[in-house]
């Protein structure tokens, strides 16, 4: 039931397991995982690399689909059932509801800042203008440098305007700080803060950096592709406040 | 890279398969015609005179240098086919009772050599019996000196006199209506009043004797007795269209290669730079392990080895297969008594080298780089890519295009070298599909000047000698015939400064409706009451100007030499004339108001009945009907023109495929990841399909003009090339030639694009967020 402390639930995952084949090998991703996000909401999903936290990840972004079990995505607009979704509805759910955030940011060369984030406010139904984004991550002055001319902080930066200029429904972030030193890391995690909290944008962090767990509403552990533990933190901190 | 590898090899088999076909049919024709040549003794210098009694042979021999002298009575009649109603004529050449001693010795495919002592018997050439049917014991006429004959067919044969059997003065082999025969030499004899003399001399010549001087020798000798001018080989018509063919794979064998040695040049260097440029952490580990830069170098010349080695083996026996079918046209065409397909080592070995060569050099620099490329810094990442907004956006156009618009621009523009080779490979497929497109508009537009502006008579008569002009009437008076025009015909040598063509004038009347001169724009011109007027190329190739002073040396008759001046030059295809006022002619060959034949306009319906009279006419001795020529030359090419658009379009169509999938394949992988992460962010494939197929696209659209230039250029050396006195193929590409070679080139990119779409399919989206870049 949701009330105003639990909000409605934005996905729920019941079940879902993930198996690949790598050559002869099954490789087991995920074993069974269920979970709730709610909306508005800001979790980090915790564990080492090969637990599961990428491939849950990519399925709640609508990249890959689970070996069985369930995923439903309850937003605004839309409710889809991402386990059974085509791939034509996967990729309108993409385009109109999940913003993303790469480790590599993954930015056109060949476009600006502010062109790289154009890229996606030209699709997207109802997007701030580019330069309203960037001025929400602090590139105000950077809208017409090439990725080749930024930091690797301002590249991030781009690519966290470039998520959130189509105004989506979840932020989903693999890593966003993994490629970069820790005072860079936080003035972008500093940035996915300020979203969340002013767009009321649910917002999904990934990460194997402990450090940033106590930004979050919520912590979710993962190992060896099993959920672990679910920690609610009682206050967030601010993302300034965090080292590591 | 299978299928990269396929679509170079493919590119490196078409240029090995036209090598290997054109030189191996050059050599197959060449060969075969040399030992033909050899064998049955075709003869050096030829001439024809009027009558010369047999002593004069012996002074011939005489000549320094002479091996051989034979004489002949020719003589041009008209026959009548059972069952065939046009006209027919044909070439009647006596044999010698000897057929050991004889020069131009027939080659008898069937039955056996006339008996001398018998004045019913014939010998035929293979071409007519095939075209009218006929068999051994079949019985034709012929109108012999007035007479009609009935002849027995004893043999079957051919003759290196007659590889390319050709009536005089037409252009195409017209097997219905012309024969060449070979009768007993004394019935012809004396039915042509030539007991004890000849109209007709052949020599063979000793070793390494010009004929040049001999010929002069010969010209003088023969003077007396109505000599029209001796001929070496090069000017006997069958050799010389043989010689123009010769010529054509010659540069068939080097044009086309070419072009396609450097296509795959350029393809092997953007596949591998590329492949370098994925593996360079893979040969920096290899190094590091301690592989020496040679092992390196010989492990990418390896690969590139086996792509070649591929395109040489396809393409040779792709090459062998085109060479053999390319003969077998050749022997419709032309009448050899066997073909030889000659496949000469020297022509394989060169293939493989030049392929091998060319390859390597076009992967030189690449292959280079790998081998210098030192183990540290191969491990480090590929430079970021530098780029910067494109030209046009700088003129503030930018708001016009849409992000992935801006992506294409910014990267073609970024290696504009690379783009601007793609594009040439595409127009390459273009100029090769526009030559071999080319060559059908071009003998079609030759054939409606020559046949349609020019030459408009439905039929030509010739007289057995130059006849009143009253002649006419009685022409005119037949059922059928619409409209007359007399026309005077004398064989001459044209002469300017030190430069000398035979050929023959031809005085046409004033107003002629059915022989037009046309000017440069294919407008009729009138013909002056003074001077002459000739062929632009004749003009050219005796360096004459307008109102520049002609010798004009008269081979018939009282043989005068006149001085007239050019007074017009006029734009003909097919062999080289000259005309004049036949008033004009006439006054200066003092022989009176004479015409030698006659064009005639006739009422379809009374066609044959008029073959039927005419060909009873003592005083006709030939009727020519150039439309059934022309079709039955249509019905030949047409197979030709099958066989080369089928040979162009697998060549054009290769290069284009080659060049468009490769470039694809290496945007892909060069592009691949910012692809995956557009698809990520939620664009279509077909939005994603745009950036790459939007970029091969405009190279497409870039090459279009490029390669109609390209083209152009192509077919412009072609036909420069082809220029002869024989014939001169135009210059005229139809908008159908622009059109198919689009076509092709459209379609293989399009089939391309399909393979690409299809590969678009499985951008792996997860590997990318987690791959660096």
């Amino acid at each position: 039931m949701p009330t105003a402390a639990n909000p409605s639930p934005v996905f729920q995952v019941n079940q879902i397991t993930k198996t690949y084949q790598m050559g002869e090998v099954a490789v087991h991703a995920l074993r069974g995982v269920s979970l709730e996000l709610f909306q508005g909401e800001l979790s980090v999903l915790l564990g080492a690399s090969g637990s599961g936290k990428s491939t849950l990840l990519n399925i709640l972004g609508g990249l890959d689909t689970p070996t069985q079990g369930q995923v439903l995505y309850q937003g605004k607009e839309l409710s889809l059932d991402l386990s059974l979704a085509t791939e034509t509805e996967l990729t309108d759910y993409r385009r109109f509801h999940v913003g993303f955030v790469f480790q590599f940011y993954n930015l056109i060369p060949s476009l600006t800042a502010a062109e790289n984030v154009a890229v996606v406010t030209e699709i997207a139904k109802a997007p701030m203008t580019p330069s309203e984004a960037l001025e929400l991550v602090g590139l105000e002055n950077r809208l017409n440098h090439f990725p080749a001319q930024l930091s690797g902080g301002e590249q991030q930066r781009v690519a966290i305007a470039r998520a959130i200029a189509k105004n989506p429904d979840v932020l989903l972030c693999d890593e966003p700080t993994g490629a970069l030193d820790s005072k860079t890391g936080i003035k972008v995690l500093e940035a996915l803060a300020k979203i969340n909290q002013e767009l009321g944008t649910t917002t999904s962090i990934i990460t194997h950096n402990a450090g940033i767990a106590s930004m979050a509403d919520r912590v979710i552990k993962l190992i060896d592709g099993q959920i672990v533990d679910i920690q609610q933190n009682d206050s967030r901190i601010q993302a300034q406040d965090l080292s590591w | 890279m299978r299928m990269q590898a396929l679509a170079i090899a493919m590119v490196i088999v078409s240029g090995v398969a036209i090598f290997i076909m054109s030189l191996s049919t050059y050599d197959s024709l060449k060969e075969t015609r040399d030992s033909y040549y050899r064998v049955h003794q075709f003869s050096d210098v030829f001439a024809n005179l009027t009558r010369a009694p047999m002593s004069l042979a012996q002074r011939i021999e005489a000549i320094p240098g002479v091996a051989k002298v034979e004489t002949r009575v020719v003589t041009y009649v008209n026959l009548d086919v059972p069952g065939f109603k046009d006209p027919v004529s044909g070439h009647m050449i006596s044999l010698p009772r000897h057929q050991e001693r004889q020069m131009n010795r027939l080659f008898l495919t069937q039955g056996r050599l006339v008996d001398p002592s018998r004045d019913n018997e014939i010998v035929i050439s293979v071409e007519f019996a095939k075209a009218h049917q006929l068999e051994l014991g079949d019985k034709i006429w012929a109108i012999i000196n007035g007479r009609r004959q009935a002849l027995t067919i004893v043999g079957k044969g051919m003759s290196p006199e007659y590889i390319y059997q050709i009536a005089p003065g037409a252009m195409f082999p017209d097997y219905q209506r012309y024969g060449v025969m070979w009768v007993a030499r004394k019935p012809l004899a004396s039915a042509y009043d030539m007991e004890g003399a000849f109209n007709n001399v052949t020599l063979k010549l000793n070793r390494n004797i010009e004929p040049k001087a001999i010929i002069e020798q010969l010209d003088n000798l023969l003077k007396p007795y109505g000599g029209t001018g001796a001929i070496d080989r090069h000017d006997q018509l069958s050799h010389r269209f043989l010689d123009e063919e010769l010529k054509q794979l010659q540069n068939m064998a080097t044009m086309f290669p070419i072009i396609f040695f450097a296509v795959a040049a350029f393809l092997l260097n953007v596949v591998v730079s590329r492949l370098i440029s994925l593996q360079r952490e893979q040969i920096a580990i290899l190094k590091a392990f301690g592989y020496s830069n040679l092992a390196v170098g010989v492990h990418y010349s390896k690969l590139i080895l086996m792509i070649v080695v591929m395109g040489i083996f396809i393409g040779t026996f792709l090459g062998i297969w085109m060479g053999t079918s390319m003969s077998e046209l050749y022997s419709q065409f032309y009448s050899f008594p066997y073909l030889v397909y000659e496949l000469k080592p020297w022509v394989l070995v060169s293939a493989g080298v030049v392929s091998i060569g060319v390859a390597l050099v076009g992967t030189l620099y690449a292959v280079r780089k790998a081998i210098k490329l030192p183990p540290a810094e191969g491990m480090r990442p590929d430079q970021v890519a530098i780029y910067r907004p494109t030209v046009v956006e700088r003129w503030g156009l930018q708001t016009l295009f849409s992000q992935p618009t801006r992506m294409i621009l910014r990267h073609l523009e970024r290696r504009p070298l690379k783009s601007l080779l793609t594009s040439l490979g595409i127009s390459m497929a273009f100029g090769i599909m526009m030559v071999g497109g080319f060559q059908e508009g071009a003998i079609n537009h030759m054939i409606d000047v020559q046949y349609k502006l020019s030459q408009r008579e439905d039929m030509m008569v010739f007289f057995v000698e130059p006849s009143a002009e009253d002649a006419l009437y009685s022409l005119k008076s037949l059922e059928g015939v619409q409209h007359t025009e007399g026309i005077r015909m004398v064989n001459a040598r044209l002469r300017h400064e030190h430069r000398s063509y035979r050929t023959g004038v031809q005085g046409i009347e004033p107003d002629s409706e059915l022989r037009q001169l046309l000017d440069a724009n294919l407008s009729p011109i009138h013909i002056p009451k003074d001077g002459v007027v000739i062929t632009d190329y004749l003009a050219q190739k005796l360096h004459l100007k307008l109102n520049d002073l002609m010798t004009i040396e008269v081979l018939d008759g009282k043989r005068p030499v006149l001085q007239v001046p050019v007074a017009g030059i006029v734009k003909e295809y097919v062999g080289l004339n000259a005309y004049m006022h036949r008033d004009t002619l006439n006054h200066l060959l003092k022989e009176g108001n004479v015409i030698s034949g006659a064009l005639l306009t006739v009422d379809e319906d009374a066609q044959q009945s008029l073959y039927a009279k005419l060909k009873n006419m003592p005083k006709v001795v030939g009727v020519v009907e150039q439309s059934a020529a022309i079709d039955g030359f249509n019905e030949t090419m047409e197979e030709t023109i099958l066989f080369f658009t089928f040979i162009s379009t697998l060549l054009g169509g290769s290069i284009a495929f080659g060049v468009v999938y490769n470039s694809m394949r290496i945007a892909l992988s060069e592009r691949h990841r910012e692809l995956a992460s557009l698809r990520v962010l939620g664009f279509r494939r077909s939005e994603v399909a745009f950036i790459l197929l939007g970029e091969m696209a405009l190279l497409t659209f870039i090459a279009i003009p490029l390669g109609f230039l390209i083209g152009y250029g192509l077919c412009a050396y072609l036909a420069f090339n082809f220029d002869s006195d024989l014939y001169r193929i135009p210059l005229v590409l139809g908008i159908d030639v622009y059109a198919f070679s689009a076509l092709v080139v459209i379609v293989s990119s399009l089939i391309s694009g399909s393979l690409i779409w299809r590969n678009l399919a499985h951008l792996d989206m997860v590997a990318v967020l987690k791959a660096k870049e």
